[in-house]
């Protein structure tokens, strides 16, 4: 199998989407001309020409409001949000109109709109380019939320995406960009929304994380598996719909779980999941479940403040081994 | 000031001249479903007071030529959208009078199978794409529709209907700034009516707008515009062929600001309308569209007192069909709770 980076992974898609179909096209701020700040479109407008790329002004609400026309009246549009931060000034349109338009109008309109780009901590960017936004997608009907954490995931989870025929909010990570690792050359290549992936078997603990979070997760584990305790790790993929059955199918191997967010403690993504695990599997547990999240803070600018304030490998290890009563 | 206008909308020879015979013929047809309109939005009211219609009602009685002048020149194939006052833009496009009602009875039948009501009538097949509840939120979906339409190669239209009170939001300035700038390429078939009723909810123009001509706002961002009265449906259908067919050609949008009146209050709740003076309501009275119509289309000789009492019967008595329907309609089944929400 080829090796692409994540980005890569991101760009052939869609590369090969909108070869495929015409009704596939791009918005956002700078993807064109400067190429994409993260470099996700690089080339393409030269590919397709300014009517299938297409630069806007910083109008997040205009560009995906706009999106959601153009996707009503059975276009493909793929949407660049620079990061997800900027999401939020575009939150009645997603909010109010991707997610619900289906449903109020009793089903008569598709809505095939995918809105991607970087979601999460950054290096020192502070608090308002520096956040993690799942929990407030993730909340909403009518919405599917992806959070790729592998070149794998990136590619087949966009394919997913573009051609469904309903709005997904497609969180990247700006740190993921230059991973490397081996994608399938087919074409067709596609992953299933809801359906999660066991990563590493273990018998000993259950570790669910989706995105970054799923390689500090994994780093953990080879140093909890160094001490002679063997994580199981799950990854994610999606949190909309959330793949509860192999979430508990792993609990009920291993008795434990430990959830891993990058995001604030408060209604995230772990509270659900442990929710879910202990609705699902009260029975299985030998351990509270363990939540290991970012701080409870606006992120701050200063580097030593900002690494205590995002989940680190030490972080899960402590919560492992809390599930263990081994502190 | 009542008398002049009136006396200015007396159809002259010249109008007769630049509005066709078959057309003043059809006007008869228009005449008919705003009446239609009248009819079906003081039985909304009525019927909300008996507590058949929940939530929240806004009735479009007084704007009535406003929809009816614009729809009257859409081909069949074209769109619109619009805001929450929106029961006449449905009737007006053929909805069926009993489907709209069932859907503010929140009934099976209903245009959106119930789940979307009073503020959401949708019927895609006719090109009506919504009905929408926050105020401006439409506008960039019209806008991105407007898009879609050139790029798939269509010369179809799309009309995005939008309160005077949207106009202070930036779901309404950031999609005008980019119809502008998709205007240049001839990308951005849209027309954008702005129904310029007075008032917001209970805050006139004036007291929302720095600028209260509101068509010369979309200067800004290099769109065409201009105001007229929107009292007058055959002054508006004209305009709205002129306008329709240049949008059609070029590619371009438009903007047109309606001047026009809201008889009842903001929503079925606004009884009292403290906002503005009992006075100003019996003045707003004189501008209303149905009497203008019905005048011009006496004068014309093309409607005697008979068929206007006809056409009013009728209307009535469709209404009271609609109502009969809606009432014995179904409502939706428990099983429909969670359908709708993905493909």
């Amino acid at each position: 199998m080829p090796e692409l980076t994540y980005r890569d992974a991101l760009r052939t898609t869609l590369i090969e989407e909108m070869d495929r179909d015409r009704a596939v096209i791009l918005l956002g701020e700078d993807i064109g001309l400067y190429q994409g700040t993260f470099r996700v479109t690089a080339d393409l407008l030269d590919r397709y020409g300014p009517q299938r790329v297409i630069d806007t002004p910083i109008s997040e609400l205009g560009f995906i409001g706009a999106a959601i026309g153009m996707a009503m009246l059975g276009l493909r549009p793929v949407v660049e949000v620079m990061t997800w931060n900027f999401s939020l000034l575009a939150l009645d349109q997603i909010v109010n109109n991707a997610a619900k338009v289906r449903y109020f109008s009793g089903g008569q309109v598709d809505v095939p709109l995918v809105i991607r780009g970087p979601n999460g901590a950054g290096v020192q960017l502070s608090a308002q380019h520096s956040q993690s936004l799942e929990a407030i997608y993730g909340h909403i009907p009518g919405l599917y939320v992806v959070a790729p954490a592998t070149p794998a995931d990136a590619k087949g989870l966009l394919r997913t995406a573009i051609r469904g025929r309903d709005p997904v909010i497609f969180l990247e990570n700006a740190a993921l960009y230059g991973l490397k690792g081996e994608v399938a050359a087919d074409p067709d290549f596609a992953l299933p929304f809801g359906r999660a992936e066991v990563v590493r078997r273990g018998r000993d603990v259950t570790i669910v994380a989706y995105s970054r979070m799923l390689h500090v997760a994994l780093a953990a584990s080879e140093r909890l598996g160094a001490e002679g305790i063997q994580a199981e790790v799950v990854n994610l993929r999606t949190l909309r719909p959330l793949d509860t059955r192999a979430i508990v199918a792993s609990v009920g191997r291993t008795h434990r779980a430990v959830v891993v967010q990058e995001q604030w403690r408060l209604f995230g993504a772990a509270a659900e999941i442990a929710a879910s695990i202990y609705e699902q599997a009260f029975d299985q547990l030998d351990a509270p479940v363990e939540r290991v999240t970012g701080a409870d803070v606006p992120m701050p600018y200063a580097r030593n403040l900002e690494l205590l304030a995002v989940p680190h490998e030490e972080d899960i290890i402590r919560a492992v081994k809390k599930t263990l009563y081994k502190t | 000031m009542a008398e002049a206008s009136r006396a200015q909308r007396r159809i002259s020879p010249a109008a007769m001249d630049s509005v066709a015979s078959p057309e003043l013929q059809e006007a008869r047809r228009w005449f008919a479903g705003m009446v239609l309109a009248r009819h079906f939005e003081e039985e909304a009211e009525r019927a909300f007071r008996r507590g058949k219609i929940g939530g929240y009602l806004h009735v479009y009685t007084g704007q009535e030529a406003v929809a009816a002048g614009w729809l009257a020149e859409l081909r069949d194939d074209d769109i619109f959208f619009t805001a929450y006052r929106d029961h006449a833009h449905a009737l007006l496009r053929g909805s069926p009078p009993g489907a709209v009602m069932a859907e503010l009875f929140g009934k099976a039948t209903g245009v959106a199978k119930g789940k979307g009501g009073s503020m959401h009538l949708f019927d895609v097949p006719r090109g009506f794409y919504g009905g929408y509840g926050i105020v401006g939120g439409h506008i960039p979906l019209a806008t991105g529709a407007a898009y879609a339409l050139r790029y798939t190669g269509t010369d179809r239209v799309c009309l995005c209907f939008l309160g005077d009170g949207a106009m202070n939001g930036g779901a309404f300035h950031e999609p005008a700034n980019m119809a502008g700038l998709w205007g240049r390429e001839g990308l951005c078939p849209i027309v954008y009516i702005v129904e310029n009723n007075q008032y917001g909810m209970g805050t006139s123009v004036e007291r929302a707008s720095a600028v209260p001509d509101l068509a010369s706002r979309f200067a800004a961002y290099a769109i065409e515009h201009e105001r007229a009265d929107g009292s007058d449906f055959l002054a508006v259908r004209r305009l709205a062929r002129r306008t329709i067919e240049r949008v059609r050609s070029t590619g371009r949008p438009y903007a047109v600001e309606m001047r026009t009146f809201r008889f009842a209050g903001h929503g079925a709740a606004d009884l009292f309308q403290p906002y503005r003076s009992k006075d100003e309501i019996a003045q707003a009275r004189h501008h209303d569209p149905i009497p203008i119509l019905e005048r011009q289309l006496r004068e014309a000789g093309l409607l005697t007192e008979a068929d206007v009492v006809r056409i009013h019967e009728e209307a009535a008595a469709a209404v009271a069909e609609a109502v009969r329907y809606a009432e014995e309609s179904p409502e939706p089944p428990a099983s429909d709770l969670d359908t709708d929400t993905h493909a």
